[in-house]
């Protein structure tokens, strides 16, 4: 290849890339610092927005324990669904990939499709089946005998955690569904044969194999949990507010977008430390998994 | 490989009936012939998509979504074909950070690009416009885009594409001709999976909508606020109904599990 066509194929790459760079400078890596900025302006009920550089809002945020608490809750409800849809997804994928071709598919449809389906409607439909004390749920458990007097799951934090564990379910057994398929079942025939249980094949083999699986399904039912909108509206109803919902309402009731903005950025800050900081954990507890 | 026990199978079977359960019963609400929300005991009834009729808000709402889902997964393969050529084909300094980067709107919770949105757009004149709309569901649905394009370009056979050279065929109409039939089937898929992913947006949509660009999610959402009855359940029918179409075309097309796991991630 000539020195002429080599130079034309280091910037060809730069060449194609550079709309959609522009695209992504212009009109997200801007937007978010001019968020970032507007977390540290100034805003009063009359005056509007005012663009100086105050701490005021990140202030308010440390000190008033309302936002201390509202955040705890909001990690509280994602670290509960996270917890739920592994211990729910991970034995679901396992037994899926046990099934044989045709009931393999169909039932992967019918668990992964969800995911596409609009997350009003899904919620709606736990709003439909929670109804008040004498919903579907309570009238089922208490017809079984599991409960004696009906759990309240509107507008509780119990409802958000169940309907958001049906919202994220797709992701963690996706996640570990894609780990399985790197496992190789004559390991298990050979644990098998050398006399190993069920139950001790389950443990010894299966379980080391998927965890990074498990591990890296967690992390993003965790963010989109702690980043949940639409569920935690609808079912906490507009007392019971998490981060996402907070933000919202400053931002379209309140009209104090400073301070909306503060909260948004803090979400952002804390996911994106925690997502990286896990990752980097995983990878290196399960660096020959990967490799 | 062993079968699975009676004690999976009983596991598998609730499993699927919780998972299945919410959806079908807005499904079942919808077609109830009362006027309060109950499942349809005495007979099946159609009033309540006839009903949809007389909200012009849900059928505006519906054509916003459907020419904002349509235009923005359309403008995002626009940028996004060329970029995953050149990640696909090239290794270049700065190969993995503009994949981040052009990956990065999957891991930046809707909620804060939603707030960013906003103050952007409003500083810029453009606050509550459809065009604000488009820019913003461009850049939610590029990193879908790109996977589904991404995974189509590198696992093209890059031989014809040399055939087509060395009969002297070169830029547009080597690509028009020969490397875009090829990586087709991944380009089709990427628009369906953003199409859905821009049609179902509440989060960030919801900061963005104005009266006159709400979208379909965002007025189903601003309705259930208030309060919930049949009506909700059967705009969210016809709006399942929607997505169990495109999504069995898709995995009849494409392959669900393909679509969905994202194979096109660069350097896995």
């Amino acid at each position: 290849m000539s020195a002429v066509a080599e130079e034309r194929d280091a910037r060809a790459p730069w060449a194609l890339t550079a709309p959609a760079l522009m695209l992504f400078v212009g009109v997200l890596l801007i937007p978010l610092a001019m968020t970032v900025m507007l977390s540290f302006h100034d805003w009063g009920q009359y005056k509007g927005i005012e663009p100086v550089f105050i701490l005021k809002n990140w202030q308010e945020i440390a000190t008033d324990p309302y936002y201390a608490e509202m955040f705890w809750r909001t990690f509280r409800i994602a670290i509960l669904t996270t917890l739920l849809t592994a211990v729910l997804g991970a034995p679901e994928a396992y037994i899926l990939n046990r099934m044989s071709g045709r009931w393999k598919s169909f039932f992967l449809l019918v668990i992964l499709g969800p995911l596409l389906i609009s997350v009003v409607a899904r919620t709606l439909g736990w709003a439909l089946l929670f109804g008040g004390n004498n919903g579907l749920v309570n009238k089922l458990l208490m017809s079984l005998g599991a409960i004696r007097s009906p759990i309240p799951f509107m507008f509780t934090e119990t409802g958000m955690v169940v309907a958001l564990a049906h919202v994220m379910m797709p992701f963690m057994v996706l996640s570990v569904w894609a780990a399985l398929q790197r496992l190789d079942p004559q390991i298990e025939n050979a644990a098998m044969s050398l006399g190993a249980g069920p139950v001790t094949i389950i443990r010894r083999i299966i379980m080391p194999q998927i965890m990074p699986g498990v591990l890296s399904g967690a992390i993003i039912v965790f963010s989109l949990s702690a980043s949940a909108f639409a569920t935690p509206a609808i079912i906490g109803g507009r007392r019971l507010k998490v981060a996402a919902t907070l933000a919202y309402d400053e931002f379209l009731n309140t009209l104090n977008w400073p301070l909306g903005a503060a909260v948004a950025t803090l979400l952002l800050v804390a996911l994106v430390l925690i997502v990286v900081g896990s990752n980097a954990l995983i990878e290196r507890r399960y660096a020959e998994v990967f490799r | 490989m062993r079968r699975n026990g009676p004690l999976a199978l009983i596991f598998h079977t609730i499993f699927v009936i919780v998972m299945v359960a919410p959806i079908l019963v807005v499904c079942l609400v919808a077609f109830t012939p009362e006027g309060f929300l109950s499942l349809p005991t005495n007979g099946f009834s159609l009033r309540w998509f006839r009903a949809i009729g007389n909200y012009p808000e849900f059928i505006h709402a519906f054509w916003v979504s459907l020419g904002l889902g349509a235009l923005s997964s359309f403008v995002a393969l626009l940028f996004a074909v060329p970029a995953a050529l050149a990640i696909a084909r090239y290794r270049f300094r700065g190969r993995d950070a503009l994949a981040a980067l052009f990956l990065s709107p999957l891991m930046i919770p809707h909620v804060v690009l939603g707030i960013a949105f906003l103050r952007f757009f409003t500083s810029a004149g453009l606050g509550g416009s459809f065009a604000a709309l488009i820019i913003a569901h461009v850049i939610i649905v590029f990193p879908f885009a790109l996977r589904l394009t991404l995974a189509a370009a590198t696992g093209m056979d890059r031989t014809v594409e040399m055939a087509a050279v060395s009969l002297g065929a070169g830029g547009w109409t080597l690509f028009r001709r020969v490397t875009l039939p090829l990586i087709l089937p991944g380009v089709i898929s990427g628009w369906a999976l953003a199409f859905i992913q821009s049609f179902d947006d509440l989060t960030m949509t919801v900061f963005l909508a104005a009266p006159g660009t709400e979208t379909l999610p965002v007025r189903m959402f601003l309705y259930i606020q208030d309060n919930i009855d049949p009506l909700v359940t059967s705009v969210s029918a016809c709006v399942i109904a929607i997505t169990m179409t495109a999504l069995i075309l898709l995995d009849r097309f494409y392959g669900l599990d393909r679509v969905l796991a994202g194979k096109g991630d660069p350097g896995r």
